[in-house]
């Protein structure tokens, strides 16, 4: 104990530290926490960094996975900006005035969502991709009181099962759709017949699982009876048309893309936005623009009487703590590569996807694209070995090769879904394409 | 202290002038029927990015612009060394979908974190995957319902809450369909009678916050655990308050059966201004088969992914969890030790109780006995000069100081819940109880008008909530009622 603890401790009036815990009953108090003592900062890093050190990150092999999550260049000026203390040391901003570069941020970050998206509100975000498709889920049965979610078969498994969780509360049924077996997209005829009297909502992604185009996006609406939830690359949106312009009333999507690593899984950060008819119907914190009493533009948080703190069990969601450091990161990232920036690597990623696919199609025992027509960053490629055998031998040539799909979707085969980006060489293209070469 | 914060006249990054989009685009092969035709986002140069998002910051306060007694937020120093580390290339640029072989490092970081994590909370497993505490209140009561009909009891749908209770806790509750039976507080601790009374067959879990969210330790707290076992229901200590315990004492000890841990909060990764955050869960070893899948397997040459579990709930949300913020945990745990996190909490009670001498003459903080790392006061003797705690907490900033949670716990009328944390020095609990002291003293119009010295004056919430503009779509449609500048 220091001086300056023994000047408090007299000051209230106690002898002792333990006098402060006189309260917990000696049949509830433990002796401390067995574990080591104390580390340096230098002994922390030293320790940290060499466990690290045993994973193999993008920089060092080229990875070629992607399935909602990608590696792409991040300028910077983006880390910078999300660098910046008055940001990243902040709580939530309950105080407004206090508060209002995060929230003019944020409120800038629900603009440009809601651009790429063509929706007229936003919220701060959601955990990640995984848990904005459970809460829109849950917030289509809010809207139509029905219990029946269609979703794609082409969907990330990881997706699914977290969409599974969400919808325990209200008792929603998860209905799957088929992709047509020659397009990869969703089977427009079976859509047809899933959905029914008590569907609340219908959810296709554009570009879906295996980075296909769904391009009778717009006919999907006219098909699904209730609420149309779109699941979105905010990239592609650079370049593709806004759901919201084809009929979409719920837009979401992983926000990684726009700025941020992909951090082992965590955090990311989930795109959520809607129709302005349904905004007091929306999950999350949202940031509104308002005056001060000097009548200067400002910003707070708002509609907050949907939430957790003040609504309680009837919240629209739980959520409390989100990503908003990500979504700093976002709005740097758009603001960093302007629009013409965000078309031309959207197009970059289109470009290269297609190249590579062109070159694995001629190698012996593979077929890429499998679905033939438009891509975004990402495709099936399909093996006449097992595709276990190929990942090893990849991984053996210091290439990440992409998400096998085998298991999970037995009627593809040997499967497995490669993605590129950006930050991609000529070089790894080659190792990668000479690796599979090998392959027998 | 004397304190004013940056104010920029600064405009959207969408108000800055923007040339025409790129027009003549090859789309490559995005099909005819889905090719964007405008794209409406600024296009100004980088520096002209930074410097605004820069000057966007210098509106914002931090941690480390000054002190943030935010009662049950725990608003600690953020060590530097945890950015630099998380930023490293195998943190940051690693697929979750790797080859476990190609990540046996953060694998092996995540899984000696599970095995700390129990300790500190006396829990026999951990997952590390809820996104954030409320994401650890979800899967908590998942984790508890698939117990009940695990054994075929499906009768249970009641949680039982204290009026002391996050309102979290209640959403959590009602995202699932439970029913909730609130029950009131005697003398700012769990009223036992009222618990017998409270719990039967369809209870599913009691839900606490120990000390609560007043700051005061739950001495009945085995008592408490028996009333709840004994109805066959489950305890979930909700883990907001934990800096408040380390060593001292632990949710395994009480008798709870699931914790979750706020990384946020007591192990001080940042909160990025609203988030990230990272919410694991502990549970009793009764429990464990029923953890989120994959779990982290170890077998004495390597970590490894298992996804065989029949009796799991599933999955929270997508792969591992927010690892970057796991790894901070993990280090920040790695610099205290045994002895540093024990002594965390010693100072954090310690520093909550000077605040409460300091203040509680001027300011009433109701309920005897100790508090913990936290305390509620109350404005309520300024209400006869027309103050309410809304205005002290807004005068609290012309000294440079973030206000404290208010209007919380609701059973304190008027309420300022303040936390100080470990990491403030005597010197700055001083200035912020002088401060606040003083402030009583005002005059009432100084509060009613304040804060004067932040980057705008006091915000219009009424406004933004009853003609909500929530982007720049929204705004180009509503010009004309926009706000002008005075």
């Amino acid at each position: 104990m220091d001086s300056e603890e023994e000047a408090m401790l007299r000051a209230i009036g106690l002898r002792s530290i333990d006098d402060l815990f006189a309260d917990i009953p000696a049949s509830v108090r433990t002796d401390g926490i067995d574990i080591p003592g104390g580390l340096s900062e230098q002994e922390v890093v030293r320790h940290v960094t060499s466990l690290l050190r045993k994973n193999r990150s993008a920089e060092t092999m080229p990875t070629f996975l992607g399935a909602g999550l990608y590696d792409h260049f991040v300028p910077a000026s983006v880390r910078a900006i999300a660098s910046r203390a008055e940001f990243y040391t902040a709580y939530t901003p309950y105080q407004a005035e206090l508060s209002q570069g995060i929230l003019q941020t944020l409120w800038e970050y629900q603009s440009f969502v809601c651009e790429l998206t063509g929706m007229d509100a936003a919220n701060t975000s959601m955990y990640d991709g995984s848990t904005a498709l459970g809460e829109a889920a849950l917030m289509a049965h809010r809207i139509t009181g029905k219990k029946e979610i269609v979703i794609p078969r082409a969907l990330h498994w990881e997706k699914r099962k977290v969409l599974e969780s969400y919808t325990v509360g209200p008792g929603l049924d998860v209905v799957e759709v088929p992709f047509d077996p020659e397009a990869g997209t969703m089977d427009l005829a079976a859509l047809k017949k899933a959905v029914g009297d008590d569907t609340a909502a219908v959810y296709v992604e554009n570009p879906n699982f295996f980075g296909r185009f769904q391009e009778d996006l717009a006919d999907i609406r006219s098909i699904a009876p209730s609420v149309l939830i779109v699941g979105a690359n905010p990239l592609a949106l650079a370049v593709t048309t806004a759901p919201g312009d084809l009929g979409a009333d719920i837009v979401i999507g992983e926000g990684q893309p726009l700025g941020n690593a992909v951090n082992y899984g965590g955090p990311l950060v989930g795109i959520f936005s809607c129709r302005e008819e349904h905004v007091r119907k929306m999950p999350g914190r949202v940031i509104g623009l308002t005056r001060d009493a000097e009548d200067r533009r400002a910003f707070c948080m708002t509609l907050q009487t949907r939430e957790q703190h003040i609504r309680r069990e009837r919240a629209m969601s739980n959520i409390c703590t989100n990503e908003t450091l990500m979504a700093v990161s976002s709005a740097a990232y758009v603001g960093v590569l302007g629009a013409n920036g965000l078309r031309r690597l959207a197009l970059e990623n289109i470009r290269r996807a297609k190249q590579l696919a062109e070159r694995i199609d001629p190698l012996e025992n593979f077929e890429a694209p499998l679905f033939p027509g438009g891509h975004f960053n990402e495709f099936v490629v399909r093996c006449e070995v097992p595709y276990a055998r190929v990942h090893k031998a990849l991984l053996a040539a210091g290439v990440h090769g992409g998400l096998p799909l085998t298991s999970r979707f037995p009627e593809l085969g040997e499967a497995a879904l490669f993605a590129t980006t950006e930050v991609h060489t000529e070089a790894d293209y080659e190792r990668l394409l000479e690796a599979m070469e090998r392959v027998r | 202290m004397t304190f004013r914060q940056a104010r920029y006249d600064e405009p959207l990054l969408c108000e800055k002038t923007r040339p025409a989009s790129d027009s003549d685009t090859d789309f490559f092969d995005v099909p005819v029927s889905l090719r964007r035709k405008r794209l409406d986002l600024p296009q100004v140069s980088e520096h002209e990015v930074v410097r605004h998002y820069t000057r966007l910051s210098q509106m914002n306060f931090g941690i480390d612009t000054g002190f943030y007694p935010l009662g049950s937020c725990t608003m600690k120093f953020n060590p530097k060394f945890n950015e630099e580390l998380a930023r490293l290339p195998e943190m940051a640029r690693v697929h979750p979908d790797q080859d476990p072989s190609t990540v046996q490092g953060i694998l092996q970081i995540l899984f000696e974190l599970q095995g700390i994590l129990a300790k500190i909370s006396g829990m026999d497993a951990v997952t590390l995957q809820p996104a954030a505490g409320a994401q650890g209140e979800f899967t908590g009561l998942l984790l508890a319902r698939a117990y009940h009909l695990d054994r075929g009891d499906a009768g249970r749908d009641e949680v039982i809450l204290p009026d002391t209770a996050h309102g979290t806790n209640f959403a959590s509750a009602g995202m699932l369909g439970h029913k909730i039976r609130e029950i009131p507080s005697e003398d700012g601790r769990v009223n036992l009678k009222a618990l017998e009374a409270a719990v039967s067959g369809k209870t599913l879990a009691l839900m606490l916050t120990n000390p609560n969210t007043l700051g005061i330790f739950e001495e009945e707290a085995v008592e408490i655990a028996r009333i709840v076992h004994d109805a066959g229901a489950l305890l979930y200590y909700d883990g907001a308050n934990f800096n408040a315990i380390l060593g001292k004492t632990s949710p395994g000890k009480m008798g709870f059966d699931i914790t979750h841990f706020n990384t946020h909060k007591t192990f001080t990764t940042p909160h990025g201004g609203g988030g990230p955050g990272a919410g694991p869960v502990g549970v009793k070893a009764f429990l464990e088969p029923f953890l989120p899948v994959p779990i982290i397997t170890f077998d004495e040459r390597a970590y490894g992914l298992d996804w065989d579990r029949p009796k799991s709930i599933g999955k929270v949300r997508a792969w591992l969890g927010n690892s970057a913020l796991l790894l901070r945990a993990y280090a920040y745990i790695l610099s205290q030790g045994s002895d540093g996190l024990e002594h965390v909490s010693e100072r954090a009670v310690l520093n909550a109780n000077y605040i409460r001498h300091r203040i509680e003459k001027h300011l009433p903080v109701p309920f005897s006995g100790l508090r913990k790392h936290e305390f509620v006061a109350s404005g309520k003797p300024l209400k006869a000069k027309g103050v309410r705690t809304v205005d002290i907490a807004k005068r609290l900033m012309d000294y440079g100081f973030h206000p404290p949670t208010v209007y919380f716990p609701h059973l304190v009328e008027e309420a300022l819940m303040i936390e100080p944390t470990e990491t403030e020095s005597k010197e700055t609990l001083d200035a912020f109880s002088d401060a606040l002291i003083r402030i009583t003293g005002e005059d009432p119009e100084l509060l009613k008008s304040a804060p004067h010295n932040a980057a705008v004056s006091r915000v219009d919430e009424v406004r933004a909530a009853r003609e909500p503009i929530l982007s720049w779509r929204m705004l180009q449609r509503a010009k004309g009622t926009e706000p002008h500048k005075a």
